[in-house]
């Protein structure tokens, strides 16, 4: 054995403890996340935004005794006066989710699980800005723990004293959460709620105030969270989103809705990351691996193993059937040519009526490429019933599949065209068969962590992706050079793939799909194999997605890891949303919509993801049924009135 | 008619009740009565407006138009937990029991403060009701047969001591022996003074703890009367109970 | 019934955590009969009908269809020998019409799910109305599932599970949820199609006026174990059976 693979025990330790701090906070951002997923039934994307204002606020408010005239003669310098400061940052973060829930979502708590969805990222978009208004794009440096700065020598090595009393603090937070649950009137209201709301209003509890309890808990959490994380880690604006993805990760491992299950997987995902960091780079049988640039992967490994070995996470059990709120999906029609065959036609004469408008040509193309990804994202959302947080992974991948194939092995762009949906289907293929394994919120936080991997893998392979900086030059032949030419080979293939896609929700295969989403029970008493055909929507879903990815691509001749971000997802997961899940034609017109919006809103202002945010919100808040949904429930209500009086 | 009409002043009052489903117009005019010491049964057909009636009572439907007087104090448009903390209380039809709370979390979370003018009801007291639940104290929800779990449904519901009870399909999914058990526990509750509206497709069921029927068919009232009026009139019950 | 039945079951058993669910059971349906399976809820009547049909695997115990052990095999595969099944709470496709739900049945057993481009709505159209023609709902063909009233749902149901020409159908509370008279209809229509087709029909139902009426033999599980089998009349008088689930009677009879 080499001498580099030693690895001492005191090394070991001192990892094991750096890796138990890290988990102190990642634990209570999940504890909150499951917490209110398990009485309100929401995914709170807003709960990675929640953290980073925990961190902002701690920064803000120590800073503010430290040097104001509030400075009450040192006392922002004393433990004392840190400790304050963390509590209050964390009780100001409960405030802000109690406004949120108050504000916004208990408005929806009827309206469909995935518009709940839409309004917490709209959230998530205005607290960004806000971050950016108050604190500036600029990292901020936290001060130290007064008291706690120093470091203490555990077999002879230096572990930082604050260190050891984040793994202290988790385990009391925990201890306290698990005794407010298991031995409360409190807790098992809360328990009760999470398997039926409307039982427990039934019985004379006030649920509003419930939920409202429960939000106040678990954004107080997440604010604690990311209080506690100001001396060791910088506030900035990346955190919402970084964090969200973590958080997700560390509930669907420990199991939805167990706070134990949290604090066990908080604790495995930061011991393994930070013994990556430890390995650092090794040689084993002659291959070199980069343990320390594993660290952004390695916790979706962790999930994928045990997601393998226990499906609902270490802790978890199966979810109970819920009670559901919803009506059932009304049927599937196909889109009527006499729409779409006109608006294809228009389609193409605009280069021939509007020649010199390049700005519109370029918008027109993002627009009928976002089509083509909102579309092959419906396939999967409305018809299949398998929401996907991640669908950006096949769009992001495929662009640089195509840029690769260009730039390093001289295929010609028209080939590559073929080729990069090809590689995104077969990585879709890959995803897939762990993900149709799950369903519901498990299987969408799922597709979001099989992004992060993909957008990690772009981002840390600079030697073959240039890493953050992307790749530039992926332009294609000469005869697509013009605007118009390459508008028209976009809408063509668009098209083209537009129509295969709803040609198979149609097709035997299709209604297999729309058949399992209707009644699992049934296709399989009919002897279905659901998960073999949703395995294949999956991959087929994300070649179409990866077509989209790679015209996207040569369209705009540069691509970023950007590409296959959350954001990304989250725009299609938008796009869909906004147009509605229920009719074909709706996400196509989501992502024109969409598109256009946020080019226009771009163009204005600095602050256009605030401005987004509030205009998604307005449309859920007002029309919670979505727009078509909204429409009809006025007529209805219209209708009954005339009938009743 | 007079033999619609409770024998004292009504403690719960619906009238005009209408109610839609999205586009269904599930009811159209639905009124019906009920005082203390009084056990209503609302009989129809599956999917006749029966359970939908229950559920506008409670506010877990919202009535399109439509008034509903509990007590002396209108209820329709009001959220569900206000209504039961007037002392209204509400046994649905699939039992809906926590599965992961015991059945003292499960009565716990039924709880509410005693009502000077309601019978008030422990645990114990509860357990005398139904000795099944007494002996599985700490036991899970989930882990129970549908018998034990229609009894905890009920007890859970009298924990908050109610006035009146609705009670939507007691006897549904039930074996015999239990229906019977259902029976006497109703007779309990009448005796206590309170007053029990329940739907039912069981006329056999029905006959044995109703002392009025209400028969509901595609949303409207089409009979009400005593049981023994209905008894005695096959061409309703052949109309409207397919029996 | 002569010959080999079409399922047999011996020493059938399962255990849930060291409760005994399903204790030893042994039974048998020939072809055309109807067999009711009673007894109080947490009986193990729900365990024995899921190791049936292949949601659980026994722990013992062995099951035959037409002499073909079946224990243990995947639903799926259970399916294409020839088992059909109704649920206790309707389970149909709601956003599909009711011939398109009898068309999924059909393409999934005539294996055609693998199609990507031709159109699902035209495949299969005869045989789904004919299977449509035998529960009466050929007039409601078009209907969207959704919009149905229960009892029509239930004979939707019916036809689907037809779809595989089953040898065994197995049905879950069938009548559950409906009014006295479309109970009657329903096992009417049950009974007719298992003698016109030698199928096999298993049966659980609380509703004794059911069982009674429409049951050629009736076994009865208490806490697991068989505690009594035979006509309905013998069941009836059976004190055994009276004293742990069927009561003292008001509940039932009062219509024969």
């Amino acid at each position: 054995m080499s001498a580099q693979f030693a690895v001492t025990f005191a090394s070991v330790v001192a990892q094991l403890l750096n890796g138990l701090a890290g988990a102190s906070s990642l634990f209570m951002v999940a504890a909150g996340l499951s917490l209110i997923f398990g009485v309100t039934r929401i995914v709170n994307f807003a709960h990675g935004s929640l953290y980073m204002l925990g961190l902002y606020g701690g920064y803000s408010l120590l800073e503010g005794l430290q040097t104001s005239l509030l400075s009450f003669g040192g006392f922002g310098r004393s433990p004392l006066g840190f400790w304050a400061a963390v509590v209050i940052a964390a009780l100001l973060v409960g405030v802000a989710g109690v406004l949120i829930e108050v504000l916004v979502l208990r408005r929806i708590y009827r309206a469909p699980e995935l518009f709940q969805l839409l309004a917490t990222f709209a959230v998530v978009l205005v607290v960004k800005d806000i971050a950016l208004a108050v604190w500036g794009a600029e990292d901020l440096v936290g001060p130290r723990a007064p008291g706690l700065s120093g470091t203490v020598d555990i077999l002879g090595r230096h572990v930082p004293q604050y260190d050891l009393a984040l793994i202290v603090i988790a385990p009391v937070v925990l201890l306290g959460l698990w005794l407010a649950l298991a031995r409360t009137r409190w807790g098992a209201l809360v328990r009760a709620a999470t398997q039926d709301r409307e039982m427990v209003g039934a019985l004379g509890v006030n649920e509003a105030w419930l939920f409202t309890g429960v939000f106040f808990v678990g954004a107080m959490l997440a604010g604690l969270g990311g209080a506690l994380q100001l001396p060791r880690e910088p506030a900035h604006l990346g955190l919402d989103l970084a964090l969200i993805a973590d958080a997700f990760v560390v509930t669907v491992v420990g199991g939805l809705g167990s706070v134990p299950g949290a604090f066990l997987a908080a604790i495995l995902i930061g011991v393994v990351k930070a013994f990556c960091v430890a390995l650092g780079t090794r040689e084993w049988l002659g291959i070199e691996i980069s343990f320390s640039r594993l660290t952004l992967v390695v916790e979706f490994l962790v999930m994928a193993a045990v997601l393998i070995a226990r499906p609902y996470g270490l802790l978890g059990r199966p979810p109970a059937v819920q009670r559901a709120a919803t009506e059932p999906a009304p049927p599937l029609s196909p889109p009527r040519w006499q729409v779409w065959a006109p608006a294809l036609v228009l389609l193409a004469l605009v280069p021939l009526a509007l020649p010199g408008d390049r700005y519109l040509l370029v918008l027109l193309t993002d627009i009928i490429i976002f089509a083509l990804f909102a579309v092959s994202l419906h396939v999967l959302m409305g018809p299949s019933g398998m929401v996907s947080f991640g669908h950006a992974a096949y769009f992001g991948i495929a662009a640089y599949a195509a840029a690769l194939l260009l730039k390093r092995a001289a295929v010609p762009m028209e080939a590559t065209l073929l080729m990069a949906p090809i590689v995104a289907g077969g990585l879709a293929l890959l995803f897939g068969w762990f993900c149709v394994r799950l369903s519901g919120v498990y299987l969408a936080m799922l597709t979001l962590a099989f992004a992060q991997i993909a957008w990690s893998v772009i981002y840390q392979w600079g030697s073959l992706t240039g890493g953050s900086n992307g790749m530039i030059g992926v332009w294609p032949p000469s005869w697509l050079a013009s605007k118009s030419a390459y508008y028209w080979l976009a809408l063509a293939l668009c098209a083209l793939g537009i129509a295969f896609l709803w040609r198979v929700l149609f097709s035997p295969f299709g209604y297999a799909l729309r058949a399992g989403r209707d009644s699992s029970l049934r296709v399989e008493a009919i002897g279905i194999d659901l998960r073999r055909q949703q395995w294949l929507a999956f991959a087929l879903a994300g070649a179409l997605a990866g077509l989209a990815g790679a015209l996207f691509a040569f369209s705009k001749g540069s691509i970023s890891p950007e590409l296959s971000s959350i954001a990304q997802s989250t725009d299609a997961l938008v796009m869909v949303l906004l147009g509605g899940v229920e009719t074909l034609t709706g996400p196509v017109a989501g992502a024109a919509v969409f598109t256009w919006l946020k080019d226009e809103l771009a163009r204005r202002t600095e602050f256009w993801r605030a401005l987004l945010g509030l205009v998604i919100l307005a449309l859920v808040l007002s029309f919670p049924q979505g727009i078509a949904g909204g429409a009809r429930q006025l007529w209805d209500r219209l209708r009954q009135r005339g009938v009743a009086t | 008619m007079a033999a619609d009409a409770p024998p004292v002043p009504a403690l719960l009052q619906v009238e005009g009740l209408h109610a839609y489903y999205g586009r269904a117009h599930i009811l159209a005019d639905v009124a019906l009565s009920a005082a203390a010491g009084d056990v209503l049964a609302l009989l129809g057909r599956n999917g006749a407006g029966k359970s939908t009636t229950l559920k506008s009572i409670m506010g877990l439907v919202r009535p399109a138009a439509g008034q509903i007087v509990f007590d002396g104090v209108r209820i329709d448009g009001t959220a569900p937990y206000r209504i039961a903390r007037l002392g209204l209380g509400f046994v649905p039809e699939d039992r809906r029991i926590f599965t992961d709370l015991s059945v003292m979390e499960n009565l716990e979370v039924g709880r509410q403060q005693p009502r000077p003018d309601a019978p008030t009801w422990t645990p114990e007291r509860l357990f005398e009701l139904f000795p099944n639940l007494g002996r599985m104290k700490s036991r899970p929800g989930g882990r129970m047969s549908g018998g034990e779990q229609q009894m905890l449904t009920i007890a859970r519901t009298l924990m908050g001591n109610p006035k009146c009870v609705l009670l939507d399909e007691p006897s549904e999914g039930l074996a015999p022996l239990i229906v019977e058990q259902m029976a006497h526990a109703i007779r309990t509750l009448r005796q206590e003074g309170l007053c029990v509206v329940l739907s039912e497709q069981n006329l056999h069921f029905s006959s044995l703890v109703a002392d009025r029927a209400v028969i509901v068919e595609k949303g409207r009232v089409r009979f009400a009367g005593t049981m023994d009026e209905l008894r005695a009139d096959p061409a309703v019950r052949e109309q409207y109970l397919s029996v | 019934m002569t010959g080999t039945p079409v399922l047999d079951v011996r020493g059938l058993a399962k255990a849930f955590g060291g409760v005994r669910a399903v204790d030893e059971v042994d039974f048998s349906v020939g072809a055309g009969e109807l067999l009711a399976m009673i007894g109080p809820n947490g009986a193990g009547k729900s365990t024995c009908f899921n190791m049936l049909n292949g949601q659980l695997r026994p722990d013992a115990g062995a099951v035959s269809l037409a002499g073909r052990s079946i224990a243990g095999l995947a639903p799926r595969r259970i399916w294409r020998l020839g088992v059909g099944r109704t649920f206790q709470i309707t389970a149909t496709f709601v956003s599909m019409t009711v011939r398109e739900n009898v068309q999924m049945a059909l393409l999934s057993y005539h294996r055609r799910l693998g199609s990507l481009l031709s159109r699902a709505r035209d495949l299969y159209v005869a045989e789904a109305d004919a299977l449509l023609d035998r529960v009466a709902m050929r007039d409601q063909a078009e209907r969207v599932c959704g919009v149905l009233a229960y009892g029509d749902l239930k004979r939707v149901e019916l036809a689907v599970a037809l779809a595989n020409d089953p040898k065994l159908l197995l049905m879950d509370e069938p009548t559950a949820g409906m009014a006295p008279r479309e109970r009657v209809q329903l096992m009417e229509l049950a009974a007719r199609l298992a003698r016109e087709r030698a199928i096999a029909v298993l049966f659980t139902e609380h509703d004794m006026d059911v069982v009674f009426a429409h049951a050629d033999r009736v076994i009865v599980l208490d806490r697991g174990r068989l505690i009594a089998q035979g006509t309905p009349a013998e069941v009836r008088a059976d004190p055994q059976v009276q004293a742990v689930y069927l009561g003292s009677g008001v509940m039932y009879g009062h219509g024969g």
